[in-house]
């Protein structure tokens, strides 16, 4: 009797770990359709009142016709056309492929980045005379638009006999370092001075100060920044493929259905959601590996 | 006092905060102390009298301005080199990434112990501090009074001839207080370490001291030393004899008459 309760108490328990396992997908789809939704009524909204706010004669925002704003549902459908006439993958393959391509820049170029942002952080918090001499081309680094500095990587790169994606990956890595070495020098300097001075009493090394206390408290704090540096390795592998004439990647997609937008609109918005997909994905990436080294009690955004 | 050679012996010890600055403290001036093996020496004093200070002294975390101070006939530092001192502050400052057990290894770690050396010392202090079932808890699921336990079986893990304790009690309720300084004393008198201890509890001082050293402040400095004679083992009936409530009305008074800035023997006109 007692037996068969526990068992009900224990599917009762695993009916409740799997609804909350669910909750983010349901979350998720629940957006998804919200978003569709509000995209499909304004094209309706459009279509009943020819462009215009309603009960005014004011033009709406955006043009609700089709070459503007294609409906979902065709945009689903390209996915399994061909992508040119006579082509023969279908725009999913084709878009599926420069993602992987373009994540594959992205990925070392986070890897690159990360390490030299981690790197940079240790330096910075061991000297102030090489955070106060370095600090400003760090920050300075990221007001220059990287449209500018793309392209000299690429010729650097070149001259230097890189494979081109080599040079996008580079670009990738030079918006990915950035919060890693903010978040990094924070994280390191986040332990109380009493935390330090036990360490001190210990007659501990800075070696052992650094991997032993400093980088264990930084941990929260830098998988945040990875989180972040994702995200940003995506944009710079993208816009690094631009001048760079990569012909594989997400980047060279986007340029060629905006240049044929007009015969093929909902390529485009299908190159863009992937594009967003991506980043998705390599976030979630982090996510889970943040799961598994951080304890709950430790996250910083939870 | 006694015969044998002090542990710590500070010789003249002074230090000032932002030498040259407007904002100049002189926190510890002169201070001139010998601590024997085995004593327990409370420092006591109004907030800013340097009591901390003269702890931090004593430990080698800040360096004297002037006058030195000696821990085993070697010069402070030397001693931290060679791990002399074990440190409890006013928070536990246990790191929230290890487990209660590898909290308590840390300064094995550091110190280069075996593994199995660090395991079995780990064990042995958890059990002194009656804390073995929760080696495997991290800091965050244990109370107050608890995590500062830990900290206390970290600070004894290494043996160091020295315990150093920064108000180690100061964040906790009067009940749990009471509580830890009997098991304080207990472990004391089981490990035969010097123990130089800082408050502002006066009851906290007398109950725990051989000695109570009391501090004025601006500058900081010793204004009188009391012998608490009570009588050993203390346990809940020490707070109620008499003699206890004597030293209580010594060290208060001491205490009120360092504050005017009049002599020991003054505040008892």
């Amino acid at each position: 009797m007692s037996n068969m309760l526990q068992s009900n108490q224990n599917a009762m328990a695993s009916g409740q770990m799997i609804v909350r396992r669910l909750r983010p997908v349901f979350a998720f789809l629940t957006i998804v359709i919200v978003l569709i939704a509000v995209w499909e009524g304004y094209k309706a909204l459009g279509a009943a009142t020819g462009n215009k706010v309603p009960f005014t004669g004011f033009e709406l925002p955006i043009r609700s016709d089709d070459t503007s704003m294609p409906h979902v549902w065709d945009i689903f459908q390209a996915l399994f056309r061909p992508a040119r006439r006579g082509g023969e993958d279908v725009l999913l393959i084709i878009l599926t492929k420069s993602a992987l391509f373009t994540w594959r820049e992205a990925a070392l170029g986070f890897v690159v980045g990360s390490v030299i942002g981690f790197a940079l952080g240790v330096a910075f918090v061991h000297s102030t005379l090489l955070e106060q001499g370095f600090m400003p081309y760090v920050v300075a680094s990221q007001t220059v638009p990287l449209l500018a500095i793309a392209p000299m990587i690429v010729i650097w790169g070149s001259r230097l006999n890189w494979p081109t994606w080599g040079s996008v990956s580079i670009i990738s890595a030079y918006l990915t370092f950035f919060p890693v070495t903010i978040n990094t020098l924070r994280g390191l300097r986040s332990p109380d001075p009493t935390a330090v001075e036990l360490m001190r009493s210990y007659a501990a090394t800075k070696w052992e100060v650094l991997w032993k206390l400093r980088v264990p408290a930084a941990l929260p704090y830098i998988v945040t920044a990875l989180k972040v540096s994702a995200t940003a390795s995506v944009i710079g592998a993208i816009v690094g493929e631009l001048p760079s004439g990569v012909a594989e990647g997400l980047g060279r997609a986007l340029l060629t259905f905006m240049y044929y937008y007009v015969s093929g609109p909902e390529k485009l918005f299908a190159s863009i959601l992937f594009a967003a997909l991506l980043g998705i994905l390599f976030v979630s990436l982090i996510v889970q590996i943040e799961r598994r080294v951080i304890p709950a009690t430790r996250r910083l955004d939870e | 006092m006694n015969e044998n050679n002090p542990v710590v012996s500070i010789q003249g010890a002074t230090k000032v905060f932002n030498e040259g600055g407007t904002d100049r403290v002189q926190a510890v001036k002169d201070v001139e102390l010998e601590v024997y093996p085995g004593e327990f020496v409370t420092l006591i004093g109004p907030s800013g009298c340097g009591k901390s200070t003269l702890l931090r002294l004593i430990g080698d975390l800040i360096t004297p301005t002037s006058g030195g101070v000696k821990v085993n006939g070697k010069h402070s530092k030397q001693a931290r080199i060679d791990r002399d001192y074990g440190m409890v502050f006013q928070d536990a400052t246990l790191y929230d990434w290890r487990t209660v057990n590898k909290n308590v290894q840390l300064p094995l770690e550091v110190m280069g112990y075996s593994h199995d050396d660090r395991e079995k010392r780990a064990a042995k202090m958890l059990r002194l501090v009656q804390l073995e079932e929760f080696a495997n808890h991290y800091p965050w699921q244990l109370s107050g009074g608890m995590q500062q336990r830990v900290a206390i079986a970290r600070a004894l893990a290494f043996e160091p001839a020295i315990l150093l304790m920064d108000e180690p009690f100061g964040a906790l309720d009067e009940m749990t207080r009471e509580r830890m300084q009997l098991e304080l004393l207990n472990i004391w008198g089981q490990t035969s370490t010097t123990v130089i201890f800082v408050t502002h509890s006066i009851p906290e001082a007398v109950f725990l001291s051989s000695r109570v050293v009391v501090m004025s402040a601006r500058p900081g400095r010793i204004h009188a030393i009391i012998d608490i004679d009570l009588p050993r083992p203390r346990g809940f009936e020490t707070r109620e004899d008499p003699r206890f409530f004597e030293r209580l009305t010594e060290v208060r008074e001491c205490l009120r008459a360092g504050e005017s800035g009049k002599s020991h023997v003054e505040g008892y006109k």
